[in-house]
């Protein structure tokens, strides 16, 4: 595992548009720290961020996963590009026929993705960590750790999206083409999923059949973090709306994106094998 | 279309034939195209072998199928005693195919100490065999900065890494100028006579002809003729003459069993043997008659010649 990771470290290492756009995404990751700066004082209109209870463990957990998670992004392109660049330099042909089995190659990359999703969940814990511990009120480390399960919703999060990447990589060979398809795709979802439940008004059905599918189960492990934040309740409460909602992470959630992170990497081997390169 | 495929093993004796590759019934089929068709042969350990025939002929495919990279439809092979995975084996082999493909935004030593990595092979051999190809005071130059001979030669640095059992080369002269072509052939030269086992695919005859020596013809994927290049064809050579007596000496040898086709070019006269003959026995012959030649050579068929023969046969 440690070899086809150092391979994979390598080749990333030394390729300036993958460096940037990592070092990109974790300079950003720790400007999540820059939310607690926001603030208007305008007149009688004081608005403290910070203040407002969002780095508030154990909220802190939802609400960073929830802003890091929207990040990912940036390693998509860098794990779509590590793929489509392997087939237009034909080096994957090389690597093949250096002695790496088809196997391997995609388990290269694949430990690539988890070991992104691992550093960017520790990397995420300890911005919150730090943030946390300068403007929470409650300090108490059974607070502190409580709804840790959002690291682990963002981890998983995390690895299916890039698994998903990768096999988009390896089926369409080119970076732009792989990224096109994918936010094609997440169109195609997103919209069938709007007019399903248009006409299925008052019904859970789209979300029952919804929450089976990539981007849906991936937008369900972690959800929107703003109306649980006490000003939004507040106001929510004014106006008489019904705010009440389940944000916690559910168990099946995990399995129906670990079952998609499998199928992705399990389709991506199966491709690469049947392919005559 | 012509599927021309040679296969050439070296003058070296063994004392133990040790097979490196076995191809047994191997087939490709790229939908209704067959580019290899029940293909068997075996390279065995210290031999040069080369792999001949036109552009799109198969040969690559054959290759692609042994290197792991293109799935066969029937048949199998094996590499060296068949207990080890393909591409276990792999490492073990140093092959070039095509055009030389590294990673563009790395330096030759950085490309390299990757490869060392795939196979497993200590970062100490890089400077050795970046000096063997001559692109040692190169290395930290990015390998997008190399023109297509020196990548070419860093393709043979890199497939000699980890000492190769065997090496195989597909075109490694293809799109090089003069010059390249010359270091290539140098070098291959040099690594064949430590001894490499090497198998060589190239559509140029004159190139197989130059390192090798024993070939399997194939056309069609289907295999013509296995053996050593100048046994191909049952061949006893030529004489090439020219005498002031022209004519009595064309009536001579066209009464002359010895002697099969006769060809007439202007002055000079092209024999061909049915049987064996030494120059020096011709020429005591002629000499008894009476014929005093101006002009005697005796040779045997090029490569070419005896390819064109033997494809012809089939024709």
């Amino acid at each position: 595992m440690l070899r086809l990771l150092k391979i994979e470290f390598d080749k990333l290492k030394y390729n300036k548009a993958s460096r940037i756009l990592i070092l990109t995404y974790f300079i950003l990751l720790v400007l999540i720290a820059l939310f607690a700066v926001i603030k208007f004082d305008i007149g009688p209109v004081k608005f403290h961020l910070a203040e407002m209870g969002i780095f508030n463990f154990p909220y802190i957990w939802h609400f960073n996963t929830f802003i890091a998670g929207l990040l990912k992004f940036f390693l998509l392109l860098v794990i779509v590009s590590m793929v489509s660049n392997e087939y237009s330099n034909k080096t994957l042909k090389q690597n093949l026929i250096d002695g790496l089995s088809k196997k391997e190659f995609i388990l290269s990359k694949f430990y690539t993705v988890l070991a992104f999703a691992f550093i960017s969940t520790i990397f995420v814990f300890l911005v919150s960590l730090v943030l946390g511990l300068f403007y929470s009120s409650f300090i108490e480390s059974s607070i502190i750790f409580t709804d840790l399960e959002y690291l682990i919703a963002f981890f998983v999060k995390l690895v299916g999206f890039f698994a998903f990447g990768l096999f988009l990589g390896v089926l369409i060979k080119r970076s732009a083409f792989a990224v096109a398809t994918m936010i094609v795709l997440f169109l195609v979802e997103f919209i069938s999923y709007s007019v399903v439940s248009a006409y299925n008004r008052g019904t859970d059905l789209a979300d029952n059949i919804y929450q089976f599918l990539p981007f849906k189960s991936l937008w369900n492990l972690i959800d929107q973090p703003f109306s649980r934040l006490s000003a939004v309740k507040a106001v929510a409460n004014q106006v008489g709306e019904d705010l009440s909602y389940d944000y916690a992470v559910h168990w099946y959630e995990i399995a129906i994106v670990l079952c998609w992170a499998a199928l992705f990497i399990f389709l991506s081997y199966r491709l690469l094998k049947m392919r005559d390169l | 279309m012509l599927n021309l495929f040679f296969s050439i093993s070296a003058t070296k004796t063994n004392h133990i034939l040790e097979p490196i590759l076995t191809i047994n019934n191997l087939t490709k089929k790229f939908g209704y195209l067959t580019a290899v068709k029940d293909l068997s042969f075996t390279i065995n350990k210290g031999n040069v072998y080369g792999i001949l025939g036109p552009n799109g002929s198969g040969k690559s495919t054959t290759l692609g199928i042994v290197l792991n990279v293109v799935n066969k439809t029937a048949g199998d092979f094996h590499w060296f005693d068949g207990n080890t995975s393909t591409h276990n084996a792999l490492k073990q082999v140093g092959a070039i195919i095509e055009r030389p493909n590294f990673y563009p935004y790395m330096t030759a030593e950085q490309n390299l100490k990757l490869v060392c990595r795939i196979k497993g092979v200590d970062h100490s051999k890089i400077a050795e065999k970046l000096e063997v190809v001559g692109l040692l005071e190169r290395k930290d130059h990015k390998f997008k900065t190399y023109s297509l001979g020196m990548k070419q030669r860093l393709a043979i640095a890199s497939a000699l890494l980890n000492d190769p059992e065997i090496l195989i080369l597909d075109e490694p002269t293809n799109g090089l100028d003069p010059q390249g072509i010359h270091q290539i052939r140098k070098i291959i030269k040099e690594i064949a006579a430590n001894g490499t086992t090497i198998l060589l695919a190239s559509h140029l005859l004159d190139e197989v002809e130059k390192v090798c020596t024993h070939v399997v013809v194939l056309r069609k994927g289907e295999k013509l003729y296995s053996g050593r290049v100048d046994e191909m064809i049952n061949s006893h050579g030529f004489f090439e003459l020219k005498a002031e007596q022209h004519q009595d000496l064309l009536s001579l040898l066209e009464a002359d069993n010895s002697f099969g086709k006769i060809k007439v070019e202007d002055e000079l006269i092209t024999a061909f043997l049915n049987a064996p003959m030494s120059a020096s026995e011709f020429n005591k012959l002629m000499f008894s008659k009476g014929i005093l030649l101006s002009h005697l050579v005796k040779r045997k068929e090029s490569l070419e010649e005896q390819f064109l023969q033997l494809t012809d046969k089939l024709n």
